[in-house]
């Protein structure tokens, strides 16, 4: 078996780690680092509930392998609030009813976090195209949307 | 879902990574975006003993024209195409392709080598760089070699590409003045495959008519596949929409799609002939004909 030393920052707390070659990211941020915000909804690389930022993009944690993130900074759904406030983008889905199940909301947030990053006055298909990698089977997208614009208004 | 186990490797260089791949032969895959090769692992759909992975070479991300091609490093990132002005401005029908390949998320971890040197025939880029007459770059053993893009495609998941080489560049050759290109993809959803799609690239002589052509086909069978007599067939005429049709009769019959949930051979092939017009009309206008 086949392992290695990581170590990745994790929402801003390094982490050393022995690792298998073939442990998925996902798996290390909730079986090892006990962060289960992250969600693993299909497995499949289509869904997006496994969404992080590496490295301040959007990627599916079910689809990268923890020794890709070696050296990498991580940031999960719960490197979002700051001193126990919400980040805009959890309060703007609280404030708009973003979520129903909230299967997805970790992901829907993460990727509305990183838009945000790049564009601070997104248009309504901007973030219907930003989150179109992430499925939500509950509510459908509009008060999604809203919630990411609920954010936008909030960090202008 | 976890993959079966393996070995990581991921080299500094360029030339570590070769001799990794020398070393391990059938045995090792090169790992780059990950986005196709890791699902397929998981599902245990493919297994490997060795993965290297190419993402500390130097020097393999840029989009760049230099020496009469536009040269696109292996490792280039699908969202990196996507957000390039040069490609915008200059190849439309890379745009178009990026954009449609999986979903925003995964394209932040695709890379254009991977697309290509995956040869999934239901991959995008293979059609476009078929359109584009491009052609990529193996580094290995011995040094580079360059394989036009009709000679990459071998079967089924299969290149010309050997274990120990690595694609490290795609070159496409400037089109001249009076060029477009244009791809267009029918997909249920996001993210999915294309149950078809057609990639088109024209130039235009003096008088409106088509000087040359290129033509490729996604998910249209066992390999991607150049429309060659519809090129041929085009070139010289004039593209009124009576020859846009007739090319798109031409490119049905080339297509050799298989049934599946997307839709049945008929379907597909019906799919292919109405997308290839559409192509060729959009390619036309980019290229400042009618």
């Amino acid at each position: 078996m086949a392992t290695h030393t990581i170590r990745v920052t994790v929402n801003g707390t390094a982490h050393d780690a022995e690792v298998e070659s073939r442990l998925l990211l996902v798996h290390f941020l909730r079986d090892r680092l006990r962060l289960t915000g992250t969600h693993i909804g299909c497995d499949t690389t289509h869904c997006g509930a496994c969404t992080v930022l590496v490295d301040g993009e959007p990627a599916k944690s079910c689809t990268l392998l923890a020794v890709q993130a070696d050296g990498a900074e991580v940031l999960t759904v719960e490197g979002l609030e700051k001193d126990g406030a919400l980040h805009p983008v959890q309060e703007g889905f609280w404030q708009e009813h973003g979520l129903q199940c909230g299967y997805c909301t970790p992901g829907m947030m993460i990727t509305g976090y990183a838009l945000l990053a790049r564009n601070q006055n997104p248009t309504e298909p901007e973030i219907r195209h930003a989150i179109s990698g992430n499925l939500c089977r509950c509510t459908g997208y509009v008060n999604i949307v809203k919630s990411i614009q609920y954010a936008a208004a909030r960090l202008r | 879902m976890i993959p079966a186990s393996f070995d990581y490797h991921a080299p500094k260089t360029l030339a570590e990574a070769v001799a990794l791949l020398q070393r391990h032969g059938d045995e090792a895959k090169v790992l780059s975006g990950g986005q196709s090769l890791l699902p397929l692992l998981k599902l245990r759909m493919a297994s490997v003993a060795h993965l290297v992975d190419i993402r500390h070479l130097p020097g393999l991300e840029y989009i760049k024209e230099d020496g009469g091609y536009l040269k696109i490093g292996g490792r280039t990132r699908e969202s990196a195409l996507e957000r390039s002005d040069l490609i915008a401005s200059r190849y439309p029908i890379l745009h178009d392709t990026a954009l449609v390949i999986a979903d925003p998320i995964v394209r932040n971890r695709a890379t254009v080598g991977g697309n290509l040197a995956h040869a999934d025939p239901a991959n995008d880029h293979p059609a476009t760089m078929l359109a584009l007459r491009a052609e990529v770059v193996a580094a290995g053993p011995k040094g580079e070699r360059t394989i036009a893009i009709d000679q990459l495609f071998t079967g089924l998941f299969s290149t010309s590409l050997a274990a120990d080489e690595i694609l490290t560049e795609i070159r496409v050759p400037t089109p001249p003045p009076r060029s477009g290109g244009a791809y267009v993809k029918l997909e249920r959803k996001v993210g999915d495959f294309a149950t078809a799609a057609v990639a088109a690239q024209v130039t235009l002589g003096r008088k409106g008519e088509i000087e040359r052509c290129g033509m490729g086909l996604t998910a249209a069978g066992p390999t991607p596949i150049r429309a060659a007599e519809a090129e041929r067939f085009l070139v010289g005429k004039t593209p009124d929409a009576k020859t846009l049709v007739e090319a798109g009769r031409l490119a049905a019959q080339a297509a050799r799609p298989s049934a599946d949930r997307r839709g049945s051979v008929d379907y597909k092939r019906e799919m292919v002939r109405v997308l290839t017009a559409r192509a060729l009309a959009a390619a036309v206008q980019r290229a400042g004909g009618r």
